[in-house]
């Protein structure tokens, strides 16, 4: 009976962590965003976050949509000609990367490289004092540190996934045309022709939101670091996980919302 | 208590708990204006959440802080942000920010404030590095490159730059040698006589709080226990100021070690 009470009392508690702490992301969301509209806006701050989001995971995100593409195009070929449909090779091709892996490589790619180094700094800013530093020198911390993060997340991964998606593509592209013999021309005919402008337009709302949900993350997690260099540490990890779950969690939802009617 | 000199800060009955723990139990604390008070307490007494309340960073739980006669807890969000603009305050380790080069540190608040250009920040940057015994080439170094004393300084001549009428310095000499130690009280008690302000000081050295002390209060277990000229620091006849001042392991004051 003890047994079965302790071990109810030990869920619940792990209940109200989970939904304490999904209140306490979404407050803290909401009051980043309120600074929006409530001037000034650090353009500084929100150009040096573009830089590092959009132009400097370039080369990752690139990298991840290449290699992505040529394998897509090898496992498709490989799987499709066992009922003789390697034609649709580059449909499945552009499909897939369109609308799932450009935005959710990248997505987590982005999450590891971007989410951690955001963590990182927040956090040693504030386990060093930096942020209630802000606070004396007439600076409000959400709106110096979170805001132009935010902004800049959502703005840049929509760019990040175009150059994917480009690249994805050609990815493969290369491997069917060099590799398994397609004709160049009809192998662009045949992408263009099957894409559709809604495909590309929900990869690109997806990247948008997990571009808020990465920054959202590394962001809360510094934020509300404690205790030093191990305190930063774990903030790091929370960041990068909670960001890659919550970016899959809501490419399904999303999905659903686009594609399920 | 203090002759006459009008309050600038006066604090009463100030509470704060983390969970169960009990860090402020009733703090009563008068700062006379135009006069540095020294805060002295063991680690952990509650000293920098004492500032932290004044600054707003921690909500206390009750109590009254009143600076220039109104009680900042009782005002609007708007009114404590200005009432947090005219506090400098000097963080234990610097706090500096550690991507912006020195002089874009020294002039952060007053670019916030949007009141300058960066040009001209930049070029005033170089009078308040002057002021705390700095060239004005330390401005474009940043502030990994400098050695624990000039980050000091530097954190000194943020704090100084907005001409704040109040200042406060947590721990301000601990990490520094002896002479460091001595330039930087040397410098903060020149700084706050040429701007007038009203200073708190945090510290658990007695040298330095002799040197820039006008009056010293003890806090002990979330209470204020002592108040009195700096001067009569050493002679209090409080046994616990006593026992704290002359580093003695006997006394009142039993370390909790073994919890």
């Amino acid at each position: 009976m003890n047994l079965l009470l302790d071990f109810l009392a030990a869920l619940g508690r792990a209940v109200i962590g989970a939904v304490r702490g999904a209140g306490s992301l979404a407050l803290f969301g909401a009051s980043a965003l309120s600074h929006l509209v409530r001037p000034p806006f650090y353009w500084r701050m929100f150009g040096r976050a573009l830089v590092d989001i959009g132009y400097f995971s370039l080369p990752v995100v690139a990298l991840t949509a290449i290699f992505t593409g040529m394998v897509l195009a090898l496992q498709s070929y490989l799987g499709f000609s066992r009922f003789s449909a390697q034609s649709a090779t580059a449909n499945v091709v552009v499909l897939s990367i369109t609308r799932e892996l450009g935005p959710v490589l990248a997505g987590l790619m982005v999450a590891g490289r971007i989410g951690a180094a955001m963590a990182a700094e927040i956090g040693t800013m504030r386990v060093t004092d930096q942020i209630d530093a802000l606070s004396t020198l007439s600076t409000n911390p959400m709106k110096y540190l979170v805001t132009p993060r935010l902004v800049a997340g959502v703005i840049a991964l929509p760019v990040l996934v175009v150059i994917a998606d480009i690249l994805g593509v050609m990815g493969g592209f290369i491997i069917s045309v060099v590799k398994l013999g397609f004709g160049p021309n009809m192998y662009i005919t045949n992408t263009l022709n099957f894409m559709q402008t809604g495909d590309v337009v929900s990869g690109l709302v997806k990247a948008a939101v997990f571009g808020f949900l990465i920054a959202l993350m590394g962001c809360y997690q510094g934020y509300h670091s404690r205790g030093g260099a191990q305190g930063v540490g774990s903030a790091t990890t929370s960041a990068v996980v909670g960001a890659s779950i919550l970016i899959l969690a809501f490419d399904y939802i999303l999905t659903e919302m686009f594609f399920a009617r | 208590m203090s002759g006459g000199a009008p309050l600038k800060i006066r604090i009463r009955g100030l509470r704060k708990s983390f969970g169960r723990k009990v860090v402020l139990d009733g703090v009563d604390l008068d700062v006379p204006a135009a006069s540095v008070m020294v805060v002295i307490g063991g680690s952990g007494s509650g000293k920098s959440v004492l500032l932290k309340c004044i600054l707003g960073l921690i909500e206390p739980d009750a109590g009254a802080i009143e600076i220039d006669g109104r009680d900042i807890l009782k005002m609007s969000a708007r009114e404590r942000e200005a009432v947090r603009g005219r506090i400098g305050m000097l963080f234990q380790n610097g706090a500096l920010f550690d991507s912006l080069p020195v002089w874009e540190n020294v002039m952060f608040g007053q670019l916030a404030k949007g009141r300058l250009s960066r040009r001209a920040a930049r070029a005033q940057a170089a009078e308040f590095l002057g002021q705390v015994g700095l060239a004005a080439s330390v401005g474009d170094l940043y502030p990994s490159e400098l050695s624990g004393g000039m980050q000091k300084r530097v954190a000194l001549a943020r704090a100084i730059a907005a001409r704040p009428d109040i200042l406060f310095f947590d721990e301000p000499t601990t990490g520094l040698d002896p002479i460091m130690g001595a330039v930087i009280d040397g410098l903060i008690v020149d700084c706050v006589r040429r701007l007038g302000s009203t200073a708190i000081a945090i510290t658990h050295d007695m040298a330095s709080a002799s040197r820039m002390g006008d009056r010293a209060a003890m806090l002990y277990e979330g209470r204020i226990v002592w108040t009195g000229a700096a001067s009569d620091l050493l002679r209090s006849g409080n046994p616990k100021v006593d026992q704290f001042t002359h580093g003695r392991r006997e006394g009142p004051i039993q370390m909790e070690l073994m919890e």
